[in-house]
């Protein structure tokens, strides 16, 4: 039963990416396809952002262990649908025009943080085997800290592309911002 | 400049349509206005395929009219029982003779025309849309503007009680849109009563909107209520919301890029995602007809 766990885990996340799959071969993306893969892909990047997040605290308040061992898959699925966000935009929607790809990314803010955002994202995938842990030991957690940068930069990505006031991008700064605040020692920082 | 017929640019099962429907109209064909608007030099080199209209589907699907949500599909989900009848048009400001025009008054007195516009959505879209409607200047030259009269401002309804949108501070409700007069007394310049040959549904502005083809579509304000003519310059809802990215004129501009979508090329709604993007033309093609109102001004700067 146990062992069962993390492998329906793992089918979960790439559910996703199934259905963006089938909608594409379908023809079932609607009158703007590509910008429904952009958005499809990175609200789900976004998704399991806000899932990786929140492992820890889970593990805090259930002394559940087991949130701790999907956390590195769920991280992965972050880089998983973070680059097939990129490549949606960088191939399908600007043909590898890096003139116009450059410029983006110099001049559009949003486009500029959220390539920050996929780029911090590298080193955390290289070092997520179990090698890499051992290796790298204290420097590893000091290393995957960078998720909350990422997380922040995806959520203001999400914000400045928005044209007004939408409720979305603001309901996943709200739970970014509490995800990071149960990561705040209290207890240290009143008893100094 | 080149002209294509409607023929030329349409499939050929909806041109069918259309002349079905000319005919149960009883006007003759000549009494049209043969899309001539469509394509300027700028856009002639253009394949030919890309001069499709854009299907029915997409048109009345896919909108941005925030008063009913900001998801392209709300307007079609929330507006079907929008009430558009009865419904007046105050018409006044610097003019001579105000007046209060409704629908039913408009409709007899111009009669409609049918002009395929390209419309090109600030975010880096464009349809092809067959619209139906009227100059401006016809109903303008009715009310005889004063020579105080330098812009025209358009407010659209204020209802939050049928507008789910307008509950919420999204935009400066009632939506409010202006142009310089010399734009608003355009040949180009249309109040639109339908599309396709049918009455314009609410998703797509209800019973009057307008259609500046030059302009990005938010200057083609929907479900207009109240047309008045003014000395000073109308700050529109969008300039209010976020003046470094709305200017007054908005004019398609290839080579002024919006903080958050490059205006250099555009998506073909439709069109699947094989199909690349193209280059957006000046003034969105309507340069030949357009640009000399322009002549002088620094467009980067009046953007
Ligand atoms: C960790 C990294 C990233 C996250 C979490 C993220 C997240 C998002 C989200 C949530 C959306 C909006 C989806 C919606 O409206 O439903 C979005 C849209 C978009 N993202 Fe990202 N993104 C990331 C990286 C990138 C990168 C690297 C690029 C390009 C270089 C990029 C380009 C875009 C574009 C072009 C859009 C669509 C904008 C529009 O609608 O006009 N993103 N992203």
């Amino acid at each position: 039963m146990k062992s069962l766990l993390k492998p329906s885990i793992f089918v979960l996340s790439a559910a996703p990416f199934l259905l963006i799959t089938y909608k594409i071969f379908f023809n079932k993306l609607g009158p703007e396809p590509v910008k429904e893969i952009t958005h499809f892909t990175g609200e789900w990047t976004l998704i399991f952002i806000c899932l990786t997040l929140s492992m820890s605290p889970l593990k805090r308040f259930t002394s559940f262990i087991f949130w701790i061992k999907i956390r590195r898959m769920l991280g992965l699925f972050v880089f998983f649908y973070a680059t097939l966000h990129l490549l949606t935009y960088v191939v399908i929607d600007y043909r590898l025009d890096w003139n116009q790809i450059t410029d983006d990314v110099i001049k559009k803010k949003y486009v500029f943080v959220g390539f920050a955002a996929w780029l911090l994202l590298i080193p955390l995938a290289i070092t997520s085997s179990q090698k890499m842990i051992t290796l790298l030991k204290q420097n590893w957690k000091r290393l995957h800290r960078l998720i909350y940068a990422i997380a922040i930069l995806g959520s203001l990505h999400f914000i400045w592309l928005s044209k007004t006031i939408y409720f979305k991008p603001l309901i996943y700064f709200i739970i970014i911002t509490i995800l990071l605040i149960l990561r705040v020692n209290f207890k240290n920082i009143f008893n100094r | 400049m080149k002209k294509f017929k409607y023929s030329e640019i349409t499939p050929e099962s909806i041109f069918k349509n259309r002349r079905k429907f000319i005919k149960n109209l009883g006007l003759s064909a000549s009494s049209l206005f043969f899309g001539q608007n469509l394509i300027t030099s700028a856009n002639a080199n253009t394949k030919k395929e890309n001069m499709k209209l854009t299907e029915y589907r997409y048109v009345t699907t896919y909108n941005n009219y925030y008063e009913f949500g900001t998801g392209k599909s709300d307007p079609v989900e929330r507006s079907q029982k929008f009430e558009t009848k009865p419904w007046d048009i105050i018409i006044d400001g610097e003019v001579e003779n105000p007046i209060t025009i409704s629908m039913e008054e408009i409709t007899q007195m111009f009669p409609s025309e049918e002009r395929i516009y390209k419309l090109r959505c600030v975010e880096g879209w464009s349809m092809i849309i067959p619209w139906l409607g009227f100059p401006l200047n016809k109903l303008l030259k009715k009310v005889s503007p004063t020579n105080k009269a330098k812009f025209v401002k358009f407010t659209s309804i204020l209802d939050p009680e049928q507008m789910i949108g307008q509950r919420f501070p999204i935009l400066d409700w009632p939506y409010k849109e202006g142009l310089r007069i010399d734009e608003a007394m355009h040949d180009l310049t249309i109040l639109v009563t339908g599309l396709y040959g049918k009455k314009l549904p609410n998703q797509n502005g209800a019973p009057l909107r307008l259609m500046v083809p030059w302009k990005y579509g938010f200057k083609s304000s929907k479900a207009i209520v109240n047309i008045k003519l003014v000395e000073k310059m109308p700050i529109s809802s969008w300039m209010k919301a976020s003046p470094n990215e709305y200017g007054f004129y908005s004019n398609v501009n290839p080579g002024v890029s919006h903080p958050r979508w490059s205006q250099a090329t555009e998506r073909v709604i439709g069109e699947g995602i094989i199909s690349p993007r193209i280059p957006t033309t000046m003034f969105n093609g309507y340069g030949d007809e357009v640009a000399s109102l322009y002549d002088g001004m620094d467009l980067k700067k009046y953007f």
